[in-house]
């Protein structure tokens, strides 16, 4: 009822205006396929899932490997804007979760890990999409491992980027001493932040995806 | 600053607090007077205007009331006059039903009373024809019997009386049945009168009904015409009932158009688009799915004004019947069209929820639920779509107690904002009162503090007039001595 007073309230105040901002929200998930971490592919189809069923029509996502080089357009699995009709929208999710399914199906182990390639290529493609609310989610113990002819040592522009590492496993170094974990963590943080994205979080327990995901 | 920066012999406190005291005494007490005029000017400059305030809102209370009164009473004349006119129709189309009838009916009871009047006539008892025989039955009485021939003749008159006694009594019963036929006759005509009579009766009881209710409401007019007190409670308590129940009514239809925005919000985001926002949480769609309430609302609302059962348009009233027809069923069409796109976009709905359950249940990857069969299974979606082309016809409705509230809103708003100024006149004359009260409080304090110098004050002026009057006294006795030596 408060929600009916208010949308009525509310058009006769807006009724000339609209919202200029765009209150599309944009995704990127970045699965980490190096070593044994392609093991954990299917946990990030849950995710993946997860987003399908809660983005709206009018929001994109896309879903990309991190490999030994991930800068490129080749290594973005699926990606998609869905329809502002509903019924459009579910049948383009649809097509995702088959192309998805059938990449965790099929994945590979990469030698290298280039997070940074990836998160440089996701922010490229968030910034496309004009979204207002863009999100970087990476799925990877967040060990980078570049070859030598690889260069990252570059400044990246994450800004207005809300970024979420997922499912962080610990490596057997970090159980020896957790310092390298939390180091290692802490360290990406301070980079993301430097870089300008608007949020760093991590979660490990997937249950918890809702409560910050949910949030626009 | 610290706590002894007051202090004039900081090693000795009580002294510099008895110094500074009585400082203070004489400075206050010097002070005195124009301290007295400062707060009672003061007094005077706070609680003046706020007595002239309390007072002018006082006299724009009265006048609000007496111009409320005037708009109610002018409510209730158009209104009652109206009801009697309604009345005097009733009446008009009575009397035109039934006096149009009325020379038939009144013939018929003519003929039926003329018939009986013949009737009766008819079956009238015509006594038996006097017997000329019995003169002679006397004479021959008086015959001296006693030979055969007179007793012979006697037998044979006697069987002649006997047969003709017989006749003249078989005639006369005959007569009487045939009256009694008559009689028996006359009981349809009764019947036929009686119902007649009742029917008539039964007619002017309705008319006397409809004259009571005209008398009744004729009475109110009287009343509100003469502007009694007692016609603008009873208009009030009318229009304060009139606003309660209608709010209510205009509650539960809102309730009405909530569920009918859920049901269209959701299928409008195919037509619009779900990705556009008004606000942060406003999507268009859903302002779309109102504006659509919005426009039912109003056909509904012009429909009850061509259909005239509300008059809240003048203009439209006004109307040429023709146009006003038109205008009726322009309405009525749009109206329609909406509840059925309604009740496909009802149907609409369903279909996207179960699409997305469907998505979200294959994202999940659990069984799907087993889905209702049947006719069972499409009961929700029957459901939905009828209500979704019922209730614009439903919300068509509220143009009444629309109305109701509109014209009864006025006389309550302007009885609570009546009842508010006097309100804030009564508090404005209090504060008033409390200042100029406070002032002389102040006053009376200042005295307090000072007590002492006015005491000395006091006790000075209280020993100067004992001075003077012994001067005086000495003086006196000096003037007496030197007129008593003058007078020797």
């Amino acid at each position: 009822m408060i929600r009916c007073l208010s949308v009525f309230l509310l058009t006769a105040a807006l009724a000339a205006c609209g919202d200029a901002r765009n209150h599309a929200q944009a995704v990127y998930v970045l699965v980490d396929t190096s070593g044994t971490f392609v093991q954990e592919a299917t946990k990030a189809q849950v995710v993946v899932n997860y987003l399908l069923g809660t983005l709206q029509p009018g929001d994109s996502l896309a879903v990309a490997r991190v490999e030994s080089r991930s800068f490129t357009e080749k290594d973005i699995v699926a990606k998609a804007t869905f329809d502002i009709r509903p019924s459009q929208a579910n049948a383009q999710k649809r097509a995702f979760r088959d192309t998805t399914d059938g990449f965790v199906r099929s994945v590979k182990s990469s030698r290298y890990t280039d997070i940074t390639g990836g998160l440089l290529q996701g922010a490229e493609f968030l910034n496309e999409t004009g979204a207002g609310t863009k999100t970087l989610i990476i799925f990877s113990d967040m060990q980078e491992e570049l070859d030598k002819i690889t260069m990252r040592d570059i400044p990246m522009n994450l800004k207005n980027i809300r970024v979420v590492a997922v499912n962080v496993v610990k490596l057997k170094t970090d159980n020896i001493d957790p310092r390298r974990y939390f180091g290692r963590l802490e360290a990406w943080q301070k980079r993301v932040k430097a870089a300008g994205a608007t949020e760093w979080v991590v979660i490990n327990d997937l249950e918890r995806l809702d409560a910050v995901l949910g949030r626009r | 600053m610290t706590a002894q920066a007051w202090m004039i012999w900081p090693e000795n406190p009580a002294l510099s607090f008895v110094t500074l005291a009585v400082l203070g005494m004489v400075f206050l007490y010097a002070a005195r007077r124009p301290v007295h005029e400062l707060l009672y000017a003061v007094g005077a400059l706070v609680g003046g205007p706020l007595r002239i305030g309390g007072r002018w809102l006082a006299a724009t209370a009265v006048a609000m009331r007496q111009r409320n009164k005037a708009v109610l009473l002018a409510h209730g004349r158009q209104e009652v006059g109206s009801r009697i006119e309604r009345e005097f129709e009733r009446v008009e189309a009575m009397v035109r039903r039934d006096l149009q009838g009325y020379p038939t009916l009144q013939r018929k009871l003519l003929d039926e009373i003329t018939r009986i009047e013949e009737d009766y006539r008819k079956c009238g008892e015509v006594p038996p024809p006097p017997p000329d025989w019995v003169e002679a039955v006397a004479a021959v009485a008086n015959v001296k019997s006693g030979s055969e021939m007179v007793q012979s003749i006697l037998e044979e008159i006697k069987r002649s009386v006997d047969k003709m006694h017989e006749k003249t009594l078989g005639e006369y019963r005959g007569s009487c049945e045939t009256r009694h036929k008559i009689l028996e006759g006359f009981m349809p005509f009764w019947r036929s009168v009686d119902k007649t009579l009742t029917s008539v009766d039964k007619k002017l009881a309705e008319l006397q009904n409809g004259a009571s209710a005209v008398d009744a409401q004729m009475e109110k007019y009287e009343a509100i015409n003469a502007g009694t007190d007692k016609a603008e409670q009873m208009l009030t308590v009318s229009a304060f009932t009139q606003f309660a129940v209608a709010l209510l009514v205009m509650l539960v239809a809102a309730g009405g158009a909530f569920i009918n925005f859920k049901l269209i919000a959701l299928p409008m985001s195919e037509m619009v688009g779900a990705g556009d926002y008004l606000t942060s949480s406003l999507r268009t769609s859903e302002v779309a799915a109102l504006v659509i309430i919005l426009v039912e609302a109003s056909m509904g609302l012009f429909l009850m004004e061509a259909l005239r059962i509300t008059h809240l348009f003048p203009r439209i009233a006004s109307l040429a019947e023709h146009l006003r027809r038109r205008m009726m069923w322009i309405a009525l069409v749009l109206l329609v069209t909406l509840a059925g796109v309604e009740a496909a976009l009802a149907l609409m709905r369903d279909m996207l929820i179960a699409d997305k359950q469907a998505l979200l249940q294959s994202l999940a990857t659990a069984a799907p639920a087993a889905a209702a069969e049947g006719w069972v299974g499409r009961i929700p979606t029957a459901g939905q779509m009828l209500l979704g082309f019922i209730l614009p016809f439903a919300l068509a409705f509220i143009a009444v107690p629309l109305e109701s509230l509109i014209h009864s809103s006025r006389t309550v708003a302007g009885v609570l904002f009546a009842g508010l100024v006097d309100g804030v006149a009564l508090v404005l004359r209090i504060a008033s009162n409390i200042v100029r009260r406070m002032a002389r409080v102040l006053i009376t304090i200042y005295d307090v503090v000072i007590v002492l110098p006015l005491l000395a004050e006091h006790f000075a002026k209280a020993r100067l007039g004992t001075r003077r009057a012994a001067a005086g006294k000495r003086r006196g006795a000096v003037d007496v001595d030197d007129s008593a030596h003058q007078v020797r």
